[in-house]
């Protein structure tokens, strides 16, 4: 039987402490400048005091996962560029290693150190764009347009050889799409003299500063415990003092003979996270330097079937992006098809820990929390 | 025609020249001073009187100063506006605006155009009353504030006894129209900020009172004309040991706060409140509000100006007659203007290099730090003062 809906009209005048008469209920976001995105935070403050984060999602929500379920081996691939944006050569990268585990694509060696490479200077432009967003969090505007004068390097450099600057879809099963620019290691070379030269103006314009301190300082504590928890991974999780970069606890293709550290602070608060992902940046600069002239000859993509078909059964693969552990699962009943895919994206699991990290804080805090948690929404809702 | 002798007292002068500028008002013009302004303006008043009434007297210059302030006030927007984005694009690596006219000149031009064509929207539940009225409010305080200050020798509205009061007294007005705009946006956003910028606007007042009270210490007159005039031998910021550098310290930081700048600007923090007090202003009325934001840092910054250094005084070095004369001529509207501006400058360099504090960090800062400074620095001054130990 049909009934009739009944028509609750909105109060023209907000009444401000609804509801109890002390909690001051805002809705941060969907469009929102802290954000950077359509995340939706529903907060209860008490005054200043956040009581209650209140996390929303789902407003850019494009079923990824079902989409894949469509596409093929080779298709599906592109798809995920459009997750985790500020990672997608990552995001490729994890979902061709789970493509090649199921055929046993042995991929050549020169596709390899292309792979970590191109991994490591995508991990660069997305810390240098957390960092400039981060300040900007926290009210400075400035930084952001010293981030993104390097990350305007990598840009380009990411065009020349993918031909995108954002979403690029580079790594294949088998290997990459296209061998490097003839000009692709002298760029690369000439970004990390820049780099290296600049870096330091970072730490002189942000990390010195006492406002910057004091705004991030035993702001957002998790504890080593809580992190694990709540299944935080990345600079999150190893700013609360969890050793968990898969690139050292599981390797793969060339992270294994390469000479790089694990970047871990045992702070847990804000200022951890950001020192975390700093270091990250001169370690990621480190890992390049050791690949750029050794990248071997020969072939830059495996010979495979026209038609990709994964055998009946399961499989996982996790690689380090920018933001943490990005697990790709994929359930194959044999066909040309992924049965059921699930991606475990770090972004999901550390925005979990939100409410738990600002509840008995101050707005500001809020902001300078969200920052270093380095949320890419499309990522949490894929 | 005799000159004007110093013992002829002022009404027998006026007397002579309200006879002379009855033949003809342009002789007056021979006697000015070469830098001040104070010809012109006495002269405007000997035409006046001479021809109308007192209270047509009065009027006329009333519409005088109106429109020379309104005038005033919409330079000063579009120059300080286009300054702004100018110093934030070359701290930022960046050209800024240069489209529009020779180095984007125009811009502002341009832009206010575009906000006197926008719609003003009033919310749906907002009062709409205190809505409108609040930019008004914030306006008219900052036109109010113009009043004592000097522009240039002799140039001056109101050079009223108490006026370092007066700017401390009615500068506070200011956050009433902040606090309107809050709470008539129906906005939840909009009354967060306005509640931030009360308690903000309210504790940095504490510290710029005393720190101008030094000033006022060591001058022992309210007068503005008074406090420039004994600068005559040498700035405050000089003449008054690290006490009165101390204080001009705490003047551009209360000042910064006061006028709701980064890294204090707290009730329109972007990233946290949208915009703050004035989310839900559009068009001219929102202009208004950021109209009114760049005449307080400039009514700040030539207060600052007029009581550290010397407002439209000349550099003076002590007994130096020479290097004090050379430095006589340059205008004392081109001193006065040099100095404000570089006090804005140094304001919008704080801007762009500062992340934002947070609220109760804001608090600390003033009542914990700056308060008590500025109470122990006001007691040395008065020792100073009293034992005359400034120069």
């Amino acid at each position: 039987m049909y009934t009739e809906t009944q028509i609750v009209e909105r109060p023209a005048v907000i009444d401000p402490f609804e509801g109890d008469g002390e909690n001051l209920v805002i809705n941060i976001g969907p469009q929102h400048p802290a954000t950077h995105g359509v995340l939706h935070l529903v907060v209860t403050l008490n005054g200043e005091t956040i009581k209650k984060v209140e996390p929303h999602l789902g407003y850019i929500h494009r079923s990824i996962e079902k989409m894949c379920e469509s596409l093929s081996y080779r298709q599906f691939i592109y798809v995920t560029s459009r997750m985790d944006y500020l990672s997608a050569h990552i995001n490729n990268h994890a979902c061709a290693m789970t493509v090649e585990k199921g055929m046993q694509i042995e991929v050549p060696a020169r596709a390899q150190y292309i792979r970590v490479i191109m991994d490591e200077l995508t991990r660069i432009a997305s810390h240098e764009l957390w960092w400039g967003a981060m300040a900007m969090d926290l009210g400075a505007f400035t930084p952001f347009f010293y981030a993104f004068r390097e990350r305007e390097t990598i840009n380009d450099i990411m065009e020349q050889t993918c031909g995108a600057r954002l979403t690029m879809n580079y790594m294949v099963p088998g290997g990459v799409m296209a061998d490097l620019h003839p000009t692709f290691q002298q760029k690369v070379k000439d970004f990390i003299t820049l780099f290296k030269s600049n870096i330091d103006e970072y730490d002189e314009l942000v990390t010195g500063n006492i406002i910057f301190q004091s705004r991030t300082k035993g702001v957002g504590y998790l504890s080593k415990e809580d992190a694990i928890s709540y299944g935080c991974t990345g600079p999150v999780g190893r700013g609360s003092g969890v050793s968990c970069d898969i690139r050292k606890i599981y390797p793969y293709e060339v992270y294994n003979q390469v000479q790089f550290d694990e970047m871990l602070e045992t702070g847990g608060d804000s200022f951890s996270r950001y020192q975390v992902r700093v270091k990250e940046l001169r370690e990621s600069i480190k890992i390049i330097e050791q690949l750029i002239d050794n990248v071997p000859a020969g072939d830059y993509l495996a010979k495979t079937k026209a038609v990709l078909k994964l055998p009946k059964g399961e499989f996982y693969t996790r690689v380090e992006t920018a933001r943490g552990e990005l697990g790709v699962y994929i359930v194959s009943e044999g066909g040309t098809t992924p049965y059921r895919i699930k991606f475990r994206s770090p972004g999901f699991s550390n925005l979990s820990a939100l409410d738990h990290m600002v509840r008995g804080s101050k707005i500001g805090d809020l902001m300078a929390t969200m920052g270093t948690l380095d949320l890419v929404i499309p990522d949490i809702d894929r | 025609m005799k000159a004007p002798t110093p013992e002829g007292g002022i009404m027998e002068e006026m007397k002579e020249r309200i006879i002379e500028y009855k033949i003809s008002p342009f002789r007056g013009w021979r006697n000015w001073d070469m830098f001040s302004l104070k010809g012109i303006t006495n002269w405007i008043q000997g035409w006046l009187s001479a021809n109308f009434s007192s209270a047509w007297v009065l009027f006329f210059e009333s519409v005088i100063v109106i429109l020379l302030a309104t005038t005033l006030f919409a330079l000063l927007g579009l120059v300080l506006v286009w300054m702004e984005r100018k110093v934030a694009a070359h701290m930022q690596i960046r050209l800024g605006p240069n489209r529009v006219g020779p180095m984007g000149i125009f811009q502002t031009s341009a832009d206010t155009l575009k906000l006197i064509l926008k719609e003003g929207l009033t919310p749906d539940g907002a009062d709409k009353f205190l809505f409108n009225l609040a930019p008004f409010v914030v306006m008219i305080v900052a036109m109010l504030l113009l009043a004592p200050i000097a522009f240039a020798k002799g140039f001056q509205v109101w050079d009223l006894n108490i006026g370092v009061l007066y700017v401390s007294a009615v500068s506070s007005l200011s956050v009433i129209g902040i606090l309107m705009a809050g709470w008539a946006s129906n906005n939840k956003y909009s009354l967060l900020g306005a509640m931030r910028s009360g308690a903000q606007i309210v504790s940095y007042e504490l510290s710029a009172g005393l720190s101008i009270l030094t000033i006022v210490v060591l001058t022992g007159s309210l007068q503005i004309g008074d406090i420039i005039s004994s600068q005559q031998n040498g700035w405050w910021l000089f003449k008054g040991h690290i006490p009165v550098i101390i204080a001009f310290v705490i003047f551009i930081i209360a000042a910064t706060a006061e006028t709701n700048r980064a890294p204090f600007d707290l009730a329109e923090a972007e990233s946290e409140l949208t915009a703050g007090f004035h989310t839900e202003y559009s068009g001219m009325k929102f202009a208004l509000f950021f109209l009114a934001e760049y005449i307080n840092i400039f009514i700040v910054c030539a207060i600052g100006a007029t009581l550290f250094l010397g407002g439209w005084m000349p550099l003076h070095i002590g007994n130096w007659e020479g290097f004090n004369h050379i430095m006589d001529y340059i205008p004392s509207s081109i001193w006065f203007f040099a100095k404000t501006f570089f006090m804005i400058f140094l304001i919008m360099w704080f801007r762009w290099t500062f992340p934002r504090l947070r609220v109760d960090q804001l608090l600390n800062l003033e009542w914990k730090y700056l308060l008590p400074i500025s109470l122990f620095n006001l007691l040395l001054v008065t020792v100073i003062a009293i034992l005359g130990w400034h120069f």
